[in-house]
């Protein structure tokens, strides 16, 4: 479904501040396959989510969705492809806009925009069965603007709006760690629902080593670029937190951060 | 002081407001939807003037003449949106760019800095004569139908996924991107509209007025926030629907008028209005950054006293 073939990229090259993101990484994930992905600050976790999003180009390597070429499309054109979730919850939904017209526009995602109606009456009914899986009371809220709501409640909307269109692969970039707890665990329990109803290939950064653990059914731990650990099956379901620090001291990741830790 | 100058000069601010809140509702719809501060309108608006005359003193009807103003702002708009789109430049420099352009263009067009249009000669929709005449003459009555038409179309445009699209562009960018919405297209297409809009206003006041003039935009997208701020100072509590929030806008412009008019009834000079209307405009800008600022320290020391 997705294939990375040797893809690179290098931040400010030929400056103090460069900085090799990600070293000729290479992947593949089949249809339905629900991965997650850890590693330390600066392992390029974040940049290869954003590099198949097509947030920047690349200096080499190939992208390929459903064996689809999409290296050099843009952002907007490798949307249709592609449901997104950010790390912050203020990215995902447009605040000045009602609950239902955020919706109606991921509803349109990778379609032509014309000039027909923006949201029907159909969609509304559509769309208030639809929320009701956040269990979140927003199906009642409708015409709430988005900027009223809370950033749990935020990220989940972004979490349905995402997976609204069926994507061919959903992108989660630690979507749960601006979050407290309790509503971080309700929107990963809201992740699991979707993914697993929908059969979707799913990437999903998370700084939480027992999250990694417990959801998905292949994980891939990134240092430098690349993946240096990659798991799946029934071995994935024997992992333990320990065994996930031993391999982070076997790669000589010295930069572990307290929240990965204590988590 | 005599009072009835002042309401002697009622109708002609209503009708004047009007035409620019024509204006304002294209300043509103840079400004606040794809928020950005789009200064290209300060030439646009004497392009729309322009067009018209010339295309009215060629023989054009005036729905054609009409029709070529407004195409001509479209153009504008297009202009500034391909320099900050696909040249990357600032919006707000783009914008001073193409505005210091149009002044070069907007010249071309007339041959000379000052055009005269006169209603005995040309079927003109509005005029400052017919401001006291009652009939379907009546300029207020002509610009208060060109406003509503225009908030009606408005109202349909940004209703539609088009519209819904640069809405979205002007709140998230991430987010627009991320829903496979094209932003340099949205945000070319608002920049059109909007310089489309503020381009037949242009081409009202200078019927209205009698001629266009080379300078009759400066300052304008000045006088086209000060409509949309106190439009919103006055009506955002009750006015919530889209609709309604663009008539405020161009209520906001009549009565920017108003406060003009009284200004220059107490004794102040017309040039000096400029300075008085960037002061304004500066205060009312403020005002939401001195609340978060002021308002949060004075909550914070307040809160610490009780404590």
């Amino acid at each position: 479904m997705l294939e990375l073939r040797n893809i690179c990229k290098t931040f400010n090259p030929g400056t103090v501040n460069e900085k090799v993101a990600l070293n000729g990484l290479s992947l593949r994930l089949e249809e339905g396959e629900f991965v997650t992905v850890i590693g330390g600050n600066g392992a390029g976790k974040s940049t290869m989510l954003n590099a198949v999003a097509g947030t920047f180009p690349l200096d080499a390597g190939q992208i390929l969705i459903d064996g689809v070429d999409v290296t050099r499309l843009p952002e907007h054109r490798r949307a249709r492809y592609i449901g997104r979730v950010f790390q912050d919850p203020m990215m995902g939904t447009a605040p000045t806009m009602q609950i239902e017209e955020n919706l109606a526009l991921a509803a349109r995602r990778g379609k032509r925009r014309t000039l027909r109606p923006g949201i029907t009456k159909k969609e509304r009914a559509e769309y208030a069965e639809r929320l009701k899986i956040l269990d979140l009371g927003l199906e009642d809220r409708m015409t709430t603007k988005v900027g009223l709501l809370s950033g749990g409640q935020r990220q989940a909307l972004t979490l349905l709006m995402a997976s609204l269109v069926k994507p061919k692969l959903l992108l989660l970039d630690e979507h749960t760690a601006a979050l407290d707890p309790k509503t971080a665990a309700k929107v990963l329990e809201a992740t699991e629902k979707i993914v697993t109803r929908d059969r979707l290939t799913t990437l999903m950064i998370t700084h939480n080593m027992k999250d990694a653990i417990t959801y998905g059914d292949r994980l891939i731990m990134m240092k430098d670029g690349q993946i240096i650990f990659d798991i799946s099956g029934e071995e994935k379901k024997k992992l333990t937190v320990e065994d996930l620090l031993d391999k982070f001291k076997v790669a000589g990741e010295d930069d572990l951060s307290d929240k990965m830790i204590l988590s | 002081m005599d009072i009835m100058s002042l309401v002697n000069a009622l109708p002609s601010v209503a009708a004047q407001g009007l035409i620019w809140g024509i204006m304002a509702i294209g300043v509103f719809i840079t400004f606040r939807i794809l928020d950005v501060a789009d200064l290209t309108v300060d030439g646009t608006l004497c392009t729309g003037g322009a067009t018209f005359i010339m295309l009215t003193m060629a023989g054009a009807n005036v729905w054609a003449a009409m029709l070529g103003a407004f195409c001509a702002g479209l153009m504008a708009g297009l202009l500034t949106g391909l320099f900050h789109t696909a040249c990357g430049i600032p919006a707000i420099l783009a914008g001073i760019l193409t505005q210091l352009a149009l002044y070069s263009i907007n010249l071309r067009i007339m041959g000379q800095a000052n055009r005269p249009v006169s209603s005995r000669q040309y079927d003109l929709l509005v005029s400052q004569q017919d401001v006291r005449e009652v009939g379907l003459h009546n300029p207020i009555l002509v610009s208060a139908l060109f406003v509503i038409v225009i908030i009606a179309l408005l109202y349909w445009f940004f209703g539609t996924e088009l519209g819904s699209s640069l809405r979205a562009t002007g709140a998230n960018l991430a987010m627009s991107r991320a829903q496979g919405i094209n932003v340099n297209v949205t945000k070319v297409l608002g920049l059109m509209l909007s310089n489309g809009l503020v381009a037949l206003s242009g081409a009202l006041l200078a019927q209205y007025q009698g001629f266009a003039d080379v300078n009759m935009g400066r300052g304008a997208i000045v006088i086209g926030l000060a409509a949309v701020i106190i439009g919103e100072v006055i009506f955002s509590r009750i006015f919530r629907n889209f609709a309604l929030r663009l008539l405020a806008v161009a209520i906001g412009a009549v009565i920017y008028y108003l406060v003009y008019q009284v200004v220059i009834w107490l004794g102040l000079k017309t040039d000096d209005m400029k300075l008085i209307t960037a002061l304004i405009v500066a205060f009312f800008l403020a005002i939401p950054f001195w609340k978060g600022r002021y308002f949060d320290r004075w909550m914070k020391r307040g809160g610490g006293d009780r404590a």
